[in-house]
């Protein structure tokens, strides 16, 4: 295995025989004593563990209890011990949030701090969005985000400006850090049975609550050439490793409504971690990525050695677990159509922010001179797959785009889906919300405000 | 002065330097033990067949216990001794601890807990309370019953009698610091603990017992908690009693905390509810008699159930008088976790009773739900002057002076009542009824999306309703060099207690705060300590250390007295001096003087509340010292077409008497509205047919998130004073706010009738999907 080696609040460590899948949180608690970073839920959902980590690309606030060592190569990681400066002098947001009593029991404040340092060094102030996967249970938030706004126009401190350390190429013995997708499809060729891990927001949990040996394993967040988005006149390629945050300034050119969902999807930890192919490939039926790509028409691009085939993204999804992949295949990039944009995404759940999907339903209606052209909708969590409303694309398609043609539509809903209930929702309730929102659709298409994030006192 | 000083919490330099320092960032030696329990995947069974020879071999494993392995008690009941450790020949609950692993690390011991091999015959379980009542399943023999008057009489000639049945769901705690504890072998078999609770007594009551030693070999401390609110009164036992045990048998430190969804499976959560009532009303609303039957889910164990329905009852009247009245109590036992202390302590699900009830009567007389609350009101008492709020001859005065004060259902004449005016404010500050009118207005104009409002009032019973719990004690040194070493029986949870009580220490000695050394809680320092629960903190705690601190300064008085020929009375303590005519010495001379004249500068204090006597059998008596007020006024909107929804905006109006920190007060009521409002929305538990928990992670179990609080959020402090002598003229103000968040599901139900002519019904909490149904019900489909 190779050495690991990163910047530690500005020192560098070098860990000569890493476990792969030790988790960062549990190094710097158990071997660092650096004890200020806290596990509150060890499934990255509560953002006590937030650390900063800067590379290349910037600095990014991500959980580390779902963060693996080898994922922080070449890397610099500041935790909360290094958000104050070196001589103790305390960081502006450090300063506002005991000035505005951001703190109470103090548990997750070491997180707060640390998303906050981050955004405030990115000079971010959509303080929801930014804060929305640190949970605080004393305050209510409204101090933190006082302390939040307090300080958004202090400078950043210098010492908030991390160089990642020049690691060179790390070794190819075990290949388990690739750097090209061909070196990738190699290592993945050879060993069908490996574990690829991207943004572990997802397998981080295989570890950390099944409590899973994953060996081999490969880490994908070295491999540039998936990292890349390729906008052309038709098309928009995006590789699988691309992340959530990353592809959101691009669905915000192009399909907003997408950027939307996506502005839902986990939090800002989760997002700067979290992988779109990651999203797809592990063939979850409450990922919220698929709905939207199926409505959209987007096409996969796999690759097993260096065998590469596309298909229709919606193919991919077989049954519940079980996808449309060989042993060894990976998926190699997403492509979306560009067109006119009639996407609509929405996401129901429990709760707004950093929540999974009890329903997630993506309509795309093209209307021509009155009528129903093209329907493509998709759903999240109405199946054991995400899948197409084939039935309701039918009953919509040459039919006048009215409210009568909606309602007559909704009844096919019980012949595409026969949900499931569960802790999120119930069956009955899945099922008749599929059918309102595509009334919502309707209504949102002729200009009746229907979402409640857009109302004010 | 440095009481009433809007200080910072004691330790927040310390919080967002990720300095504080909580029981799993305490330095263990390399050869630390880690716990891990091994917990039953069945309801309710007996254990036939336990294999844990993969679990003793596994990497890391030092040792594998079972109940037969313990040498002393096997119990960790706050109450009855219905709660062993680990489980004996049967399990009552998914989730409930069989065997426990001690291993080299946290890990390891994790692992290998769940290699265990347990065979149990399954028993039939009982999880709802449909179930419950059916097989009569349940605490105490029947149903307790406080009441006055003659209801079924009031009802039967009441103009109006309305009834109804109303689901209240539960609540996990989720502080962010799970439960933890660590125990250090000493020598001759004494033990010091640390441990993430906030009842050190009980943690050393129960450890002794466990290790069949007096109370006097163990030694607890505590620091900090990350987050409490009750989750921690009584469920740390388990993990501090393992430690112990195993730190006994290995002579090992032993630290063990539980893995998120761990904690959620094995510990207990507020209580679940079912309330029935049947109300007789006058044409204006006005309650004439009432019947409620409380039917609440307590759990597999005792634990504080009975206190927790006590206190259901206790506010089954909230703010209003109810002339004949009848609580039936039924504390149901069921096979899940064994429900427990949760900021609120049942006066939640008792008040949010009451609260539907006007919801309810509004809505079948089509009356403003305001004016029926306010018609329902206490009689404000007939005397003003201080801590009453009254000003002398208002114009809508609701009584004559001339009224005696009305009486709760259990009997307690309710004199320090304030919400007339407190509800006058709020609806002036908040411009309530404009916007009463704009949400109609907003509604008529919106198909889809209906917006609701709602103001409701909160008056919570403050004191242990346990009389003898109503205790505290402080320990006070003064060092010759003039700086101060404060302890007592209260633990920092994050309320922010410490600093409260130090700035009281401070006061009475006229020093500045940063003198005063806050010191963990010890049970080597202050015993018999009560929980630091029920609001109680401050209250108790800052009059013990007021005593302690009053009796140093008393003996410093004395002696410059003596001094200086003067009268001991004269001698004042302000700014770090000692003023003594024109005279004035510092701080610091004197302590050194009085210490070289051989004056003791360390003292305990003692405190006990007066006024109550309580017989909870009877249902009769003064429970409460005084009653905390308040009033939220909630907007919120929803969507008609999936149940989503969202509070726009919040307004509240808060009694803390003279505030000892306005500052920490203000932090005590946004965090409490928002956790009240969470509780009612989206914190839902849902436990499957099999009785095991389906929501026990935060992936699945949603507390409010930062946007989840209200757009606009205006928070201000009532201007009173506590007309009891209370520290300072304060209120207590740890759990009032919780119960201010109700005003978010009264504004849902009234957004929900907006969308028809019949009574939405809502559930709690009221999720998008139960929204959902009562948009359905209210249209009559």
């Amino acid at each position: 295995m190779a050495e690991i080696s990163f910047l530690l609040n500005g020192e560098t460590v070098r860990i000569a025989d890493a476990t792969p899948t030790e988790t960062l949180l549990d190094w710097l608690r158990d071997t660092q004593g650096l004890t200020g970073t806290k596990e509150g839920c060890n499934e990255g959902d509560c953002g006590a563990c937030t650390v900063m980590v800067t590379d290349g690309d910037g600095a990014r606030a991500l959980n580390a209890c779902i963060l693996f060592l080898p994922q922080l190569h070449g890397k610099a990681v500041r935790t909360v011990e290094g958000i104050a400066g070196p001589d103790g002098t305390l960081h502006p947001v450090q300063e506002a949030m005991i000035t505005h009593h951001g703190s109470q029991c103090g548990f997750c404040t070491p997180g707060f701090i640390v998303t906050m340092a981050t955004a405030h060094l990115n000079g971010r102030t959509d303080h929801d969005d930014q804060l929305a996967g640190n949970l605080c249970r004393c305050t209510g938030y409204a101090p933190i985000i006082r302390a939040a706004e307090a300080a958004e126009d202090a400078a950043v401190p210098h010492w908030m400006s991390d160089a990642p350390p020049d690691v060179g190429t790390p070794s190819d013995e075990g290949c388990f850090l690739p750097q090209t997708a061909d070196a990738l499809a190699a290592w993945y060729a050879a060993h069908p049975d490996g574990t690829l891990i991207a943004g572990a927001t997802d397998v981080g949990l295989w570890v950390t609550k099944s409590l899973r040996d994953l060996a081999p394993v490969a880490f994908l967040n070295g491999v540039q050439d998936l990292r890349r988005i390729e906008i052309a006149e038709t098309e928009i390629t995006v590789g699988a490793a691309v992340t959530m945050a990353d592809l959101m300034p691009v669905l915000r050119d192009h399909y907003p409504s997408y950027a939307e969902l996506a502005r839902r999807y986990g939090s800002e930890q989760v997002r700067q971690a979290a992988t779109i192919g990651g999203n797809v490939a592990n063939g979850s039926p409450i990922g919220d990525n698929p709905p939207a790509l199926i409505a959209l028409g987007a096409t996969l691009r796999l690759r097993k050695g260096d065998t590469r085939r596309a298909i229709p993204i919606e193919d991919f999804f077989i049954d519940y677990g079980k996808q449309d992949r060989a042993p060894g295949e990976f998926v190699e990039s997403i492509v979306i159509p560009r067109g006119a944009d009639r996407l609509r995404c929405y996401k129901l759940s429990k709760r707004f922010d950093q929540d999974i999907s009890a329903v997630c339903g993506c309509f795309n209606i093209t209307v021509e001179d009155g009528k129903v052209a093209q329907a493509r909708i998709a759903f999240g969590g109405m199946a054991g797959i995400p899948k197409r409303a084939t039935h309701v694309e039918s009953a919509l398609v040459g039919q006048a785009w009215s409210e009568k043609t909606v309602r007559s539509a909704q009844d096919a809903f019980a012949k595409d889906f026969t949900p499931l209930s569960d802790m999120r929702a119930s069956a009955a309730y899945r099922l008749e919300t599929a059918k309102a929102l595509l009334l919502r659709y309707y209504f949102e298409d002729q200009g009746v405000p229907t979402d409640v994030l857009g109302v004010a006192s | 002065m440095s009481v009433a000083k809007p200080l910072p919490h004691d330790a927040a330099h310390l919080h967002v330097a990720g300095q504080a320092r909580y029981v799993d960032d305490i330095p263990v030696p390399g050869n630390a033990l880690h716990l891990a329990f091994g917990t039953s995947s069945v309801a309710h069974g007996d254990i036939t067949a336990m294999d844990l020879d993969a679990v003793r071999h596994a990497l890391g494993v030092v040792a594998v216990l079972t109940a037969d392995d313990l040498p002393h008690a096997n119990d960790v009941s706050p109450s009855v001794h219905d709660e062993p450790l680990l489980a004996t020949d049967t399990v009552h609950y998914v989730g409930q601890p069989i065997f426990l692993v001690a291993a080299t690390s946290h890990l390891a011991a994790r692992k290998a807990a769940r290699l265990g091999r347990v065979e149990i015959a399954a028993r039939p379980a009982i999880l709802t309370i449909d179930e419950a009542l059916e097989a009569d399943s349940r605490f105490e023999d029947g149903p307790r019953v406080y009441g006055k008057g003659d209801p079924a009489q009031a009802i039967a000639g009441a103009a109006h009698v309305i009834e109804g049945r109303f689901e209240i769901g539960g609540q996990e705690h989720f502080y962010l610091e799970g439960q933890a504890a660590l125990a250090l072998p000493q020598e001759g078999g004494d033990m010091i603990v640390h441990s993430s609770s906030q009842h050190p007594t009980e943690i050393q009551h129960k450890v002794a017992d466990a290790l069949g030693r007096p109370m006097n070999a163990v030694r607890v401390e505590v620091r900090r908690m990350g987050g409490g609110f009750g989750g921690k009164e009584s469920q740390g036992n388990a993990l501090a009693v393992a430690c112990a045990i195993v730190a006994d048998q290995t002579g090992r430190p032993t630290k063990m905390r539980y893995d998120r969804d761990d904690d959620f499976v094995i510990t207990g959560k507020r209580h679940d509810f079912r309330i029935e009532y049947r109300v007789g009303t006058d044409a204006e609303g006005r309650i004439e008699g009432i019947e409620f039957r409380q039917l609440c889910r307590c759990g597999w164990a005792q634990d504080l159930s009975l206190p927790v329905a006590d206190r259901a009852m206790l506010h089954a009247d909230n703010a209003y008088h109810l002339p004949h009245v009848r609580i039936e109590s039924h504390r149901l036992k069921t096979n899940t976790q064994s429900a427990t202390a949760f900021r609120g302590f049942g006066g939640p699900q008792g008040m949010v009773g009451i609260e539907r009830v006007m919801d309810h009567i509004a809505h079948s007389l089509g009356k403003d739900p305001l004016e029926v609350r306010r018609a329902n009101y206490y009689r404000a008492p007939s005397s003003g002057g201080p801590g009453t709020g009254r000003r002398f001859g208002a114009a809508h005065s609701p009584s004559r002076p001339d009224d005696g004060p009305q009486t709760t259902p259990y009997h307690m004449p309710v004199e320090d009542f304030i919400l007339h005016e407190m509800t006058d404010r709020l609806v002036e500050t908040s411009d309530f009824k404009r916007r009463q009118n704009a949400v109609a207005d907003w509604n008529a104009a919106n198909p889809v999306l209906k917006k609701g409002i709602a103001l409701t009032p909160v008056k919570f019973g403050i004191s242990f309703t346990l009389t003898h719990l109503n205790q505290a004690g402080a320990l006070v040194h003064v060092y010759q060099d003039g700086s101060i070493h404060m302890n007592h029986g209260g633990t920092e949870m994050g309320q922010g207690l410490f600093q409260k009580v130090a700035q009281v220490a401070a006061d009475r000695f006229g020093v500045d705060i940063a003198r005063v050394k806050i010191t963990a809680t010890d049970t080597g320092k202050v015993p018999n300590t009560s929980a630091t629960a029920a609001s109680s903190g401050s209250d108790l705690n800052g009059m013990a250390v007021r005593n302690a601190c009053d009796t140093i300064r008393d003996r410093l008085a004395d002696f410059v007295a003596e001094q200086h020929q003067t009268d001991a009375a004269k001698i004042r303590f302000e700014d770090g001096q000692v003023l003594v005519g024109n005279e004035a010495l510092a701080f610091d001379d004197v302590v050194k003087n009085a210490y070289m004249n051989r004056i003791s500068l360390s003292a305990t204090g003692f405190y006990k509340t007066p006024k109550i006597v309580w017989d909870r059998i009877k249902g009769t008596g003064r429970p409460f010292f005084y009653f905390a007020y308040g009033v939220a006024a909630t907007e919120v909107v929803i969507d008609t077409l999936t149940g989503e929804n969202r509070i726009l905006r919040a307004d509240i109006l808060h009694d803390c008497g003279a505030s000892l920190n306005p500052a920490l007060d203000i932090g005590q009521i946004e965090g409490g509205y928002v956790q009240g409002a969470g509780w009612l929305t989206t914190e839902e538990l849902v436990w499957d047919d099999a009785g095991r928990l389906r929501t026990h992670a935060p992936s699945t179990y949603k507390i409010p998130a930062c946007s989840d609080r209200p757009d606009i959020f205006n928070v201000a402090l009532w201007d009173g004073e506590n007309r009891e002598d209370t520290i300072y003229r304060s209120k207590a103000v740890g759990e009032p706010p919780l119960m201010l968040g109700i005003s978010a599901l009264m504004a849902l139900s009234n957004a929900a009738a907006a969308c028809g002519t019949h009574y939405p019904d809502l559930r709690a909490p009221a999720t998008a999907e139960a929204v959902l149904a009562a948009v359905h019900r209210a249209r009559g489909a």
